[in-house]
């Protein structure tokens, strides 16, 4: 049998990507509108923005640079230029640096204020897009094994029909794919609480059980001290309608989606695996969050389970949209990529894995995903943890 | 046969992907063995019913594992959800 493979591009540093974009990627909440601008004036760009870079804590602030940082290493970025203001806790030229010093990538950045205000720094900012996007129009994709991807795995806007007929299914592509060499990352801490004496069985160290059990742990003691009533907030409102009950029932559906491989280690928020294999990531349920981890981690596509049809995608990681739900296929049409029926045997899902694993390689070689055709991919998020100050 | 899906011999509610009105009589299987209920309300897509009698404080079981606990007497067919189920866990009082 031929082996299975993809095309992709070939970065300096060895990881493969699926699309080349110029990246724009703001620093600080207060760069976004400018990033936004440039980004909407340029072929090839598209904009990277969040909500922080400022008036944060200093470990904080260390998250949003690295993040960054990891965000454009990302293989589907081929260029990427850098945007501030000027004034902000994370400053371009601290972000450019890093960057320069690791990659070979065409980087440049724009600060708003040395520019001599908005307007001004468009203009420049458009220019050097411009030239960040000549360097890279002529890079051509070659084949791929499978080995050489990374796919981040991710559900929203759950129902129970997540729980029975998308995670496991997605499980069965994980299980697929690992066994192929490629590296999938999975996470969203709060739903695996209820659930994490599974994952801790299927974690390969002792030391990365410890980290997932501690994440668990450090999160529902947050919940508590709240000391607020944990549904509405999770299970969601549109979870309760698709009939989960409790957040222990949404956990146990979520698990599914991870497959049955061991667990090579728990990684720290938008963290790059140290190796191929499953690895399992601390983030938040939450889309602009979430996605920002598997995006920062160097996922080339992500795969996102749905019950009610979750919109959302991500600026530069083609996100697959799959449900089991038969009413939202045809309601959501516009947004969901991949539908899998009431799998009623194993032979059923063995085929839908397959099924759903070739329309994996087809986005990889360039098919539009749903939220692809849209540009629908607002708002993007950076996970913080301490105040606002 | 119904769209009912129960995962695991030790659940004591059902799944359903259709939408069930009550008085309805519905046959699912558990492993190779089927099985028929009768349905005490309406239940939408999605939604879960009881396939055993639950008492009030007792464990609900899906995926064979403790998914919340009953905060009212529950009978076989009738809607188990928010009204009748509370989850254990995040939670500072487990009532």
């Amino acid at each position: 049998m031929q082996e299975m493979g993809f095309s992709g591009y070939r970065r300096e540093n060895g990881r493969v990507g699926v699309r080349n974009f110029v990246g724009i990627f703001s620093t600080v909440a207060c760069a976004n509108q400018l990033t936004h601008q440039i980004a909407s004036k340029v072929k090839g760009c598209i904009p990277f923005t969040h909500a922080h870079g400022c008036g944060q804590v200093k470990s904080d602030l260390k998250v949003v640079e690295e993040i960054l940082v990891n965000l454009i290493m990302n293989p589907n970025i081929g260029a990427a230029m850098i945007v501030g203001i000027g004034c902000e806790g994370v400053q371009a030229s601290k972000v450019y640096e890093k960057i320069a010093h690791i990659t070979q990538k065409p980087i440049e950045y724009i600060v708003l204020m040395d520019e001599g205000g908005y307007k001004k720094a468009t203009q420049i900012g458009v220019k050097k897009a411009k030239y960040l996007f000549d360097k890279i129009s002529n890079q051509k994709k070659e084949w791929q094994p499978l080995s050489e991807l990374v796919i981040g795995i991710k559900c929203g806007a759950s129902d129970t029909t997540s729980g029975l007929i998308s995670n496991p299914l997605v499980g069965k592509v994980a299980d697929l794919l690992v066994d192929q060499g490629a590296t999938v990352i999975f996470g969203e801490v709060t739903e695996f609480i209820g659930a994490e004496h599974f994952l801790a069985k299927r974690m390969k160290t002792e030391e990365a059980r410890m980290k997932l059990l501690a994440a668990v742990d450090d999160i529902e003691r947050r919940i508590i001290l709240t000391g607020e009533d944990i549904r509405g907030g999770q299970p969601s409102e549109g979870n309760i309608r698709g009939g989960i009950s409790t957040l222990e029932e949404k956990s146990l559906g979520a698990i599914n989606k991870s497959g049955h491989r061991f667990i090579n280690g728990f990684l720290q928020y938008g963290q790059v695996p140290p190796s191929n294999g499953l690895f399992a990531m601390d983030f938040p349920g939450r889309e602009p969050e979430a996605l920002t981890a598997l995006a920062a981690a160097g996922s080339q596509m992500i795969i996102f389970t749905t019950g009610l049809g979750a919109p959302q995608g991500f600026p530069f990681v083609p996100i697959i949209k799959v449900t089991g739900n038969e009413n939202t296929v045809l309601k959501m049409r516009s947004h969901i990529d991949y539908y899998e029926s009431f799998l009623s045997s194993e032979k059923d899902s063995e085929i839908g894995a397959n099924t759903l694993l070739r329309k994996i390689i087809r986005v990889a070689d360039g098919e539009k995903t749903k939220s692809e055709k849209l540009g629908f991919f607002e708002p993007t998020n950076i996970w913080i943890k301490g105040p606002v100050i | 046969m119904n769209k009912i899906k129960v995962l695991d011999k030790k659940d004591n509610v059902a799944t359903t992907l259709e939408n069930l009105k009550s008085g309805e009589e519905v046959l699912y299987k558990v492993g190779s063995k089927t099985e028929k209920v009768t349905i005490l309300n309406d239940i939408s897509y999605g939604h879960k019913f009881a396939i055993r009698d639950i008492k009030k404080g007792s464990e609900i079981i899906k995926y064979g594992e403790v998914i919340g606990k009953a905060t009212e007497n529950i009978n076989i067919g009738n809607h188990v959800h928010i009204h009748n189920v509370i989850g254990n866990r995040a939670r500072k009082n487990c009532d």
